[in-house]
């Protein structure tokens, strides 16, 4: 293998990761709150669809950007409303937001699918994309890979140098002390689950305007699920949910290289590879379950009602 | 104590809070002088925490005023409180677990209060040092002991130049010599004139250290006194409204033969912020209570975990039962060889929240009352009731939710479940911990009932009073370490309390070592 298809095979890796990067980015804020968010594939599938729509009909593709991360926040305001403000359960709604999510994206979608678009150009960043293989790997993409690059470092410096993130942790950690000592428990899960329904969106827009620029339906074939296991994997750290995403982008590219290498090995089987090391990394982090105790938020999924506190 | 200064610090004024189906607050009023240490007293459910999270702006009072350094101010939030100078110590530590000392004192200060402090560790050691709070601010709170941490949430009030601190049951978690090492530090900021309430159920501190006491009943002020001039005694009559039992003596008994007993049990924990067994030996004798002494957190969980059958793992030779090996067996087999158990957790181990009291009796009688594979619900209900009156425990009935039931009532029915059993051994954890005087006078009785039948009782407990009160022999537990068992007449508060930290280790204070290198 020479080194230019492996800087190809690398850069195709951190193009996959970046959808992955970006609803996991927004999960973990949200796990973070305490709040278990399994609607992330429904949410992700309305961005995809409302952000092609945006973009299809404006010819604007910041717009259609814009437009998903709004539906994103609002497909996650529904999920903050019920479990929050009702108290229902956090799976439960979860599920049924990947539901609705999924039918609702169909229907809105259906009259334009095998429609395309001209998807964000890659742009060169001066200098940086002169770096030998870096270069070409990191600093050659469009302009929302860059933009996840910033979301990273940012919320790397958010969760672990601000006040902000020592409220969102401790809100996740004991949501009864946090409201006794009079921080708005309730306000802070909302901006976190709302902030994961927004990263979601953006996610849902990359596949749909850069990925694959056209709009087919289930097009995130179970993203927002590897997201999920993709946070455990990285036990709820920034830095590690970056390199995940783009380990994962890795395996679910490694089916066309190994084709590519005249492997002959069935690309269906090849295909299941993301989903085999979802599942894989999911067992083996469970096996371990002293560690996950110690490094998940303490009440992620538990309910918490300021009104019960007598 | 400054009495010079004539505007009182607080003072409450008809403070009225109504739950639904519970009067908490009726009309109670009460007045903090500057450098006051009053106490709150009062049997669970009495109002007591109501009241002060009213203080402390966590509970919206539906009517009366409270009136600060002389003017009146309303409490939306915990924030504007602390604003005003109060701070709060909780009885269930409201700190958080993952973060460090320094970043849980950060959480409670405001911006500006942030700014003020300047660089807040400095802050902190300065604080430490003044008080003798010793806390290093940079550690995680997870590898702190309990006293440690009620130093931190003490630090946290500090940090803000407090003007008023509350403490909720602060003492229930404290070693003796950790007791009276807070009470230094109470009068410390007393003589600076720093007004203290304080929450208590152990009345011979609030004599010690309070300068007044309100005492309430039913959400009502029903008393105040002066606590110096009145004995324990003649503060729980106030306290239960009529003349209290006095629990003075109970007679020692010798027990006959070794009927349970644990040999050389070393375990390491499973839980990562656990405590690993060490060495356990211990006997008990038919006919005795066995009681254990130490702060929580020293391997009493893991013990009684092991003991139960609840950790699983195999320790077929460790633990034997009439000079048999029982330590492979599991919690319900050994249930049917005659254990049984009250664990400290109510809810969630002792009783399931969400059944009623009959098919929580069902959980641990299962064998009585199931005839051809079909349970025996009348037969049931029947014996549910039977328990109910028998202990006198309140609630709607036999149907009742076991959530439904106030902490000390349900203990009773636990309690109540398991002797009914007739065990042969009973394992208790902190039978009477948070139950109100008359509650806790039952228990004492029931326990010693059974002892008196010849049963053996294993009495875990973190309240010395109670387990001198009860225990015929006594030991202590020390970070996994468990002390020689002594008879509780050939020993004293003294020598329990310094077992407690350790010094049986050797004579040298090993467990202290060992917890400073864990840390």
């Amino acid at each position: 293998m020479d080194s230019d298809l492996i800087v190809q095979i690398l850069f195709a890796a951190v193009k996959t990761g970046t959808p992955l990067l970006f609803i996991a980015l927004g999960e973990v804020i949200c796990e973070k709150s305490g709040i278990l968010n399994l609607g992330q594939e429904g949410m992700m599938l309305m961005g995809a669809v409302v952000g092609f729509l945006a973009a299809y009909s404006t010819g604007n593709m910041g717009f259609g950007v814009l437009a998903a991360m709004i539906m994103g926040s609002t497909m996650s305001l529904i999920f903050a409303v019920l479990v929050l403000q009702l108290g229902a359960n956090q799976v439960a709604t979860g599920l049924a937001l990947t539901i609705f999510g999924t039918g609702l994206s169909a229907f809105v979608g259906a009259g334009f699918v095998g429609q395309t678009i001209q998807g964000f150009p890659p742009i060169a960043i001066p200098l940086l994309s002169d770096i030998p293989y870096l270069g070409r790997i990191l600093f050659n993409h469009d302009i929302l890979v860059y933009f996840s690059f910033g979301m990273t470092a940012v919320l790397f410096y958010v969760v672990n140098k601000t006040r902000i993130g020592l409220t969102l942790k401790a809100v996740g950690e004991n949501p009864n002390a946090a409201n006794a000592i009079g921080i708005p428990v309730l306000k802070v899960r909302y901006l976190a689950i709302m902030f994961g329904g927004a990263m979601a969106g953006i996610s849902g827009a990359y596949m749909s305007l850069v990925y694959t620029p056209m709009w087919v339906e289930n097009m995130t074939a179970g993203r927002g699920w590897i997201a999920l296991a993709l946070v455990v994997f990285a036990s709820w750290r920034i830095g590690r949910i970056m390199l995940g995403a783009y380990l994962f982008g890795l395996a679910s590219i490694m089916h066309l290289v190994l084709q590519g290498m005249g492997w002959s090995i069935s690309p269906n089987l090849l295909a299941m590879l993301p989903y085999v090391a979802t599942v894989v990394v999911m067992v083996i982090i469970s096996a371990d379950h002293f560690k996950e105790k110690l490094l998940a938020p303490r009440s992620l999924g538990k309910p918490f009602d300021p009104r019960n506190m007598a | 104590m400054k009495t010079h200064n004539s505007v009182s610090r607080l003072e409450l004024a008809n403070i009225t809070k109504q739950y639904p189906g519970c009067l908490a607050n009726d009309n109670i009023s009460l007045t903090l002088m500057p450098g006051e240490i009053h106490a709150l007293l009062g049997e669970n459910g009495a109002g007591k925490s109501t009241l002060v999270k009213t203080i402390y702006g966590v509970v919206a009072p539906d009517k009366g005023d409270i009136i600060w350094d002389g003017r009146e101010v309303s409490i939306k939030s915990p924030s504007i409180a602390r604003d005003l100078g109060i701070g709060m110590v909780f009885q269930h530590f409201s700190l958080f677990e993952t973060l460090t000392v320094s970043q849980n004192i950060e959480l409670c200060l405001s911006k500006a209060q942030l700014n003020n402090i300047g660089d807040l560790a400095d802050r902190i050691k300065k604080l430490s040092a003044e008080y003798g709070l010793n806390v290093d601010p940079s550690r995680y709170i997870h590898s702190l002991s309990i006293g440690e941490r009620q130093r931190v949430e003490i630090m946290r009030c500090l940090v803000q130049s407090v003007k008023l601190l509350i403490l909720d049951e602060p003492t229930s978690v404290l070693t003796p010599q950790e007791v009276s090492g807070l009470f230094d530090v109470l009068r410390t900021l007393s003589k600076e004139g720093c007004s203290i309430l304080f929450i208590s159920h152990k009345l011979h501190e609030v004599t010690e250290i309070c300068h007044k006491a309100t005492i309430l009943r039913g959400g009502k002020v029903v008393d105040t006194c002066i606590p110096n001039e009145e004995t324990p005694a003649t503060i729980a009559k106030m306290m239960v409204g009529e003349l209290a039992e006095q629990e003075a003596g109970y007679i020692k008994r010798e027990g006959t033969n070794v009927i349970f007993s644990v040999t050389n049990l070393s375990l390491p924990s499973k839980h990562p912020f656990g405590t690993a067994l060490k060495d356990i030996n211990l006997t008990l004798k038919a006919g005795e209570i066995l009681g254990i002494a130490g702060v929580a957190g020293n391997g009493q969980d893991e013990l009684m975990a092991i003991i139960s059958g609840e950790d699983a793992r195999n320790v077929k030779q460790a633990i034997s039962l009439n000079n048999l090996d029982i330590g492979h067996l599991h919690a319900g087999e050994r249930r049917k060889l005659g254990m049984a158990y009250v664990p400290e957790e109510r809810l969630g181990r002792g009783a399931v929240p969400d059944m009623s009291l009959t098919e929580n009796t069902l959980l641990t009688h299962s064998d009585g009352f199931v005839k051809n594979g079909l349970v025996q619900w009348q037969s049931i209900k029947n014996y549910t009731q039977t328990l109910i009156t028998k202990y006198k425990v309140k609630c709607h009935g036999e149907f009742s939710e076991a959530k439904s039931l106030s902490g000390g009532n349900l203990q009773k029915f636990i309690m109540g479940r398991e002797i009914g059993q007739n065990p042969k051994v009973l394992i208790c954890a902190h039978p009477t911990w948070g139950v109100d005087v008359g509650a806790a006078l039952a228990i004492h009785q029931a326990l010693l009932e059974l002892r008196d039948q010849g049963a053996a009782i294993l009495l875990i407990s973190e309240d010395i009073d109670e387990l001198f009160l009860l225990a015929d022999r006594m030991a202590a537990v020390c970070n996994g370490h468990l002390s020689p068992l002594v008879k509780t007449e050939h020993t004293n508060i003294d020598q329990i309390g310094q077992w407690m930290a350790g010094t049986f280790i050797n004579n040298t204070s090993v467990c202290a070592q060992e917890q400073e290198a864990k840390a």
